[in-house]
């Protein structure tokens, strides 16, 4: 139970950062660099995601016996289409000004690779309880991404966070970073950061080796 | 036969394959059934209302409204519209005498179509107000067509005679010019546009001032707000 625990616990923290989607795998680019003009879009496309890929994975791993793999896809992407329809009509039910703001992004979430990609790599092979944390740290990731960047982009190109005003009225804009060249300037700033630390901290590592070798 | 026989046993024979994904889509499709059969009805109040409050923004002094559809060459009320035929709303105040048009109009702005409302008055052809109802313009730029409120609110008592016009911010001189965003300079040009192309289009279906189709007490959805 012990050892069950601790894999589910990893499974979550590989995709908030180890694994992270948008960082590290560099999926989903389409929403990420789509949608992430203000920090409530960002929000709310990182949470019907979250919703979408949570949903699907259990189904999928739920189900997994019963799918013949030659029609696999097919019906992974079915569960997946069901998902997004049911979180499309409930955003355009409840929050209609963020559903017309995220226009056709929504129903492009079917075509997320990342989700697919979770069915095919994880929850088509794994059991449910493991396959929904690994939904979950997934998805969280990718919702910490999309926010991320969408804070940073409407903080600096807007001067606002969640359309409060930050710095007052001598704030002059920059108003391209919420426009699209916003969106590849911030990912590539942040992607630089991501691969720098990871740099250092393999150097580190090395280092740390180093050190041990030449003492003995 | 034999080869048939074989493959047969390693794989799924293609009843199973097509029973499986006639199960999923059924699931599927009674899924999407049941979310769209309870969320239409919050969708449709909601769609209602954003329009009945529009037509209160735009219209000021106005407390019921009536849909008009434009049939066989005059304007009648009428809940429904029939398929091809286009409809404006007409706006009352509170003892039921006619005030102006809520008239929406479309057309392509920056990026997509801008669509929105616009308030007419007759009698002084002048517009009394606008609001952007569907627009994708740039967050931050385009988008002042609906958040500049100083934008918004220069469609007030506006002359649309012979036509509007967008100025430079700051020239504006003439009753039928209007201040356009710095910044924003299509999108605003855009809306102009827009409510010009479709005054042209609704000012020869109107009837002359004074000859309003009268407030239909059952067929006003405003009634009693």
């Amino acid at each position: 139970m012990k050892k069950n625990d601790n894999q589910a616990y990893d499974e979550f923290i590989k995709g908030i950062w180890r694994d992270n989607p948008v960082f590290v795998q560099v999926l989903g680019m389409c929403p990420m660099l789509a949608v992430t003009n203000s920090a409530i879009n960002a929000l709310a496309m990182g949470m019907a995601t979250f919703f979408v890929l949570v949903g699907s994975s259990f189904l999928v791993s739920s189900f997994r016996q019963w799918i013949p793999k030659q029609v696999r896809i097919s019906c992974f992407i079915i569960i997946i289409a069901t998902f997004v329809t049911v979180a499309d009509y409930t955003l355009l039910a409840l929050v209609p000004k963020v559903h017309k703001e995220l226009g056709a992004f929504i129903p492009l979430i079917v075509a997320n690779c990342m989700i697919l990609g979770r069915q095919e790599a994880f929850a088509s092979r794994y059991p449910a309880r493991l396959a929904v944390f690994d939904a979950m740290g997934m998805a969280g990731g990718f919702l910490l991404a999309l926010f991320s960047l969408g804070a940073i982009r409407e903080i600096l190109g807007d001067g606002a966070l969640f359309g409060v005003n930050l710095f007052g009225e001598n704030f002059e804009p920059w108003i391209i970073m919420i426009l699209p060249p916003g969106g590849f300037l911030t990912l590539g700033v942040i992607l630089l950061f991501f691969n720098w630390f990871k740099f250092k901290k393999d150097e580190f590592l090395a280092e740390v080796a180093e050190a041990e070798r030449s003492g003995r | 036969m034999n080869a048939g026989a074989n493959q047969e046993a390693q794989a799924p024979g293609p009843l199973r394959l097509i029973l499986t994904l006639a199960i999923a889509g059924l699931i599927s499709g009674i899924a999407i059934i049941a979310i769209y059969e309870s969320t239409l009805p919050t969708i449709t109040a909601n769609k209602a209302r954003e329009l009945r409050e529009a037509v209160f923004k735009v219209l000021p002094g106005v407390s019921r409204m009536q849909q008009l559809v434009f049939r066989n060459g005059e304007l009648i009320a009428a809940e429904l519209m029939q398929k091809g035929e286009q409809a404006v709303y007409g706006g009352y105040d509170q003892q039921g005498e006619f005030v102006g048009y809520a008239i929406p109009g479309a057309g392509p702005g920056f990026q997509d179509t801008i669509g929105l409302l616009y308030g007419y008055t007759p009698e002084q052809q002048q517009v009394v107000g606008m609001e952007v109802l569907e627009s994708r313009e740039t967050p931050g730029l385009g988008d002042k067509i609906y958040k500049d409120e100083e934008f918004v609110g220069s469609f007030s008592a506006l002359s649309i005679v012979p036509e509007i016009i967008a100025v430079k911010k700051g020239d504006k001189s003439q009753p039928n010019e209007i201040d356009a965003i710095t910044g924003a300079t299509i999108s605003s040009k855009a809306v102009v546009r827009i409510i010009n192309e479709t005054h042209v289009e609704w000012s020869e279906r109107l009837p002359p001032p004074g000859s309003e189709p009268p407030l239909v007490e059952s067929d006003s959805p405003g009634a009693g707000n």
